[in-house]
């Protein structure tokens, strides 16, 4: 069966009535504990995005909460130094605490309250979700845990100095891996135990059904400024521009690309693929890594033969997962996008390069997207555009940077 | 045909008293204690439950995944869970036995391979955690032209008119999930408040056999016994912890411990 995706309606809600998409990829494979409020908070969503109010409470907290809209920038520099193709970045890490984490945490906050919880709790692994969270909960009154894996608790620092100073508790995840996987797992646990009195945000487009629509839904806005700033940039949506973003969830590039889904412009997913000579990464669309069920969804995950989940290994905690988003499944299978990677060394290199030359130092995450921007561009020609998503701050990964490079230039 | 299951609940009736049914995980500590500890405590055991281990399991406490963390660690595989039933069977062929685990090692071995397979075995029945209703279906049904049991769960989240569709469909044994936890958790509830939601579960089909699970010790079995079987899993898990920790054998050490508590509600 060849899997079409149906324009006009939101990619989100493109799914069967078991939450798939395709038939084959989401879904809700969860305990039956879960089931009711997973159900409860799918009314809920459905109803408050249909609710002008809330809407207007929404856009009300991203332009002052947040600080939309988010700067779309030319990287003359950049441009110049490669030769070719016209790089643009849109500086999403401008936006409040830093990262596109906070358009979701201020989704789930608001849902939160309408729903009358008084606690949230999250997972988190470059710390930017755990830390827009903590963040969120503090300015709507509501009550934060956090998992973390305990391996990410000493590579992110300063963003778990953040989220202590915003009165979070973390929960240091020592199960498997102690990076995000397990952090998702033991946050899932933990809602299983109290999901009568808390709400759980996930904290990517991943995990059931529908925590991957709340947080596309959330991050969309980034497209949403962006088909704006596109147009008074160029006049119209230039006919040969690529939209660059990096994917371990997969949240920023579902926001990143979503208002542009029915145009041609062109989408690259860029994967983590982990250090160079090594055999383990965190890309399982590049890799072929088989349909399997992680943290109650289908999708692309390593994993071995027999069906347990595979390790992973990456340079930046934000991309370290086994598994990706539904979404970009659905939309690989559909060749609406196309994945690559980049390696530990290649996003080290393009963080370093972007830094030197520009105003922007994009975190590990984006600089993955960054690096396929730099092989790219010197092929294509200058009326060709990429605009990449500089989704983080290279400020969290001082530490890695200082101890990979030698020094650390922002 | 009745089936083993159906036939261990109709003998433990007669005796009055709820079913004993463990759960440890086919290989922990090793294979061959997995299966030693089978044959042990099955004297006493009406059910047994035995898990297939995953590295990813969402609905697990500590206990479990520990106890699944070392069957991975020693190698075992889905093959070796087989072969530890069949061995099992062989000796015991009138004890049911119970595999219990997550849906992803079915989906890789893909759904009608896996049914043979515990077919072959002589698996009496199936317990997925993140399959649940309705999406599992098609799958039980599967199950059910094999003549194996899928039992399906029921938790205190589960609304009543969810509960007559999941009851109405299900087969003859349904597992109640005591509390809002994940496996191990400390029971939070009491006897008796569980006990009115059973009740509550029994009335809309009172033929089904009901068992109750999760956060069960030998503290607390006595006080659940009106029902008619009790899971006693993690509690198990942890003998086996601690039997390594202290460098004694697990398997005489949970043969006890299974023996004080089928004494518990007899």
């Amino acid at each position: 069966m060849k899997l079409k995706i149906k324009k006009g309606v939101p990619l989100i809600d493109q799914h069967d009535r078991n939450f798939m998409y395709g038939g084959k990829f989401g879904g809700n494979f969860i305990p039956e504990t879960l089931k009711k409020p997973i159900d409860d908070l799918t009314k809920l969503f459905a109803k408050l995005r249909k609710d002008k109010n809330f809407i207007k409470e929404r856009d009300y907290y991203f332009k002052n909460y947040v600080g939309a809209p988010t700067p779309l920038i030319k990287l003359e520099n950049l441009t110049d130094y490669l030769g070719g193709a016209q790089i643009y970045a849109k500086v999403v890490s401008e936006a409040n605490g830093g990262a596109h984490k906070i358009y979701n945490a201020t989704v789930h906050c608001l849902i939160a309250k309408k729903a009358g919880k008084k606690f949230i709790v999250g997972d988190t692994g470059a710390g930017y979700a755990g830390k827009m969270l903590s963040m969120a909960a503090k300015k709507f009154g509501l009550k934060c845990k956090i998992f973390m894996g305990a391996k990410d608790l000493k590579r992110q620092k300063p963003n778990v100095l953040a989220m202590k100073k915003n009165g979070a508790k973390i929960i240091p995840v020592t199960t498997g891996s102690q990076t995000l996987v397990d952090a998702v797992s033991e946050c899932m646990r933990y809602w299983v135990s109290n999901c009568d009195t808390t709400h759980m945000c996930v904290g990517s487009t991943v995990g059931p059904n529908i925590f991957v629509k709340i947080c596309a839904w959330s991050t969309a806005q980034i497209s949403r400024e962006l088909l704006i700033q596109v147009k008074e940039e160029f006049g119209k949506i230039p006919k040969k521009m690529k939209l660059l973003n990096c994917v371990g969830g997969g949240s920023s590039a579902m926001g990143f690309w979503n208002e542009f889904m029915d145009t041609d412009v062109e989408f690259i997913g860029v994967e983590a693929g982990g250090p160079k000579n090594g055999k383990l990464h965190a890309a399982p669309l590049t890799n072929g890594s088989k349909i399997g069920i992680l943290h109650g969804s289908a999708q692309y995950v390593i994993q071995d033969s027999e069906g347990q989940i595979g390790r992973t290994e990456s340079i930046s905690a934000g991309l370290d997962y086994p598994g990706i988003s539904s979404l970009h499944c659905f939309l690989k299978d559909t060749k609406r996008a196309k994945y690559t990677s980049a390696s530990d060394e290649e996003a080290l290199k393009a963080y370093q390069l972007v830094s030197k030359l520009e105003n922007i130092s994009p975190s590990l995450e984006p600089s993955h997207a960054f690096a396929e921007a730099i092989k790219l561009a010197p092929k294509l020609k200058s009326s060709e555009i990429i605009i990449v998503n500089s989704c983080g701050d290279s400020l969290k990964d001082k530490d890695i940077i200082k101890q990979k490079l030698g020094s650390y230039i922002r | 045909m009745k089936s083993k299951i159906s036939i261990a609940f109709e003998n433990c009736k007669k005796e009055n008293r709820p079913a004993l049914i463990t759960y440890t995980v086919a290989g922990d500590n090793t294979k061959n204690n997995s299966l030693k500890i089978l044959n042990k405590i099955s004297k006493y055991a009406d059910i047994l439950e035995c898990g297939f281990p995953h590295n990813t399991p969402i609905a697990d406490g500590g206990q479990i995944q520990g106890s699944s963390h070392r069957a991975l660690k020693n190698g075992i595989k889905l093959k070796d869970v087989f072969q530890i039933v069949k061995k099992f069977k062989k000796a015991n062929p009138n004890k049911p036995l119970i595999l219990m685990g997550y849906f992803n090692l079915i989906y890789q071995s893909g759904e009608n391979n896996f049914l043979n397979n515990c077919k072959k075995a002589g698996v009496d029945g199936l317990i997925i955690v993140d399959l649940p209703y309705p999406e599992n279906k098609n799958f039980a049904n599967k199950c059910k032209i094999k003549g194996i049991t899928f039992i399906q769960l029921l938790s205190p989240t589960t609304s009543k008119e969810r509960m007559k569709k999941i009851i109405r469909d299900s087969h003859e044994m349904i597992y109640y999930i005591s509390m809002l936890s994940t496996t191990g958790g400390k029971l939070k509830v009491s006897a008796r408040k569980i006990l009115e939601n059973y009740n509550k579960i029994k009335r809309i089909n009172p033929k089904k056999n009901l068992v109750i699970g999760f956060g069960i010790t030998d503290k607390t079995i006595s006080s659940l016994r009106s029902a008619n079987g009790l899971v006693i899993g993690s509690m198990l898990c942890k003998i086996i912890t601690n039997s390594l920790k202290m460098r004694q054998n697990p398997v005489t050490n949970i043969d006890k411990v299974v023996y004080n508590l089928k004494r518990k509600i007899l």
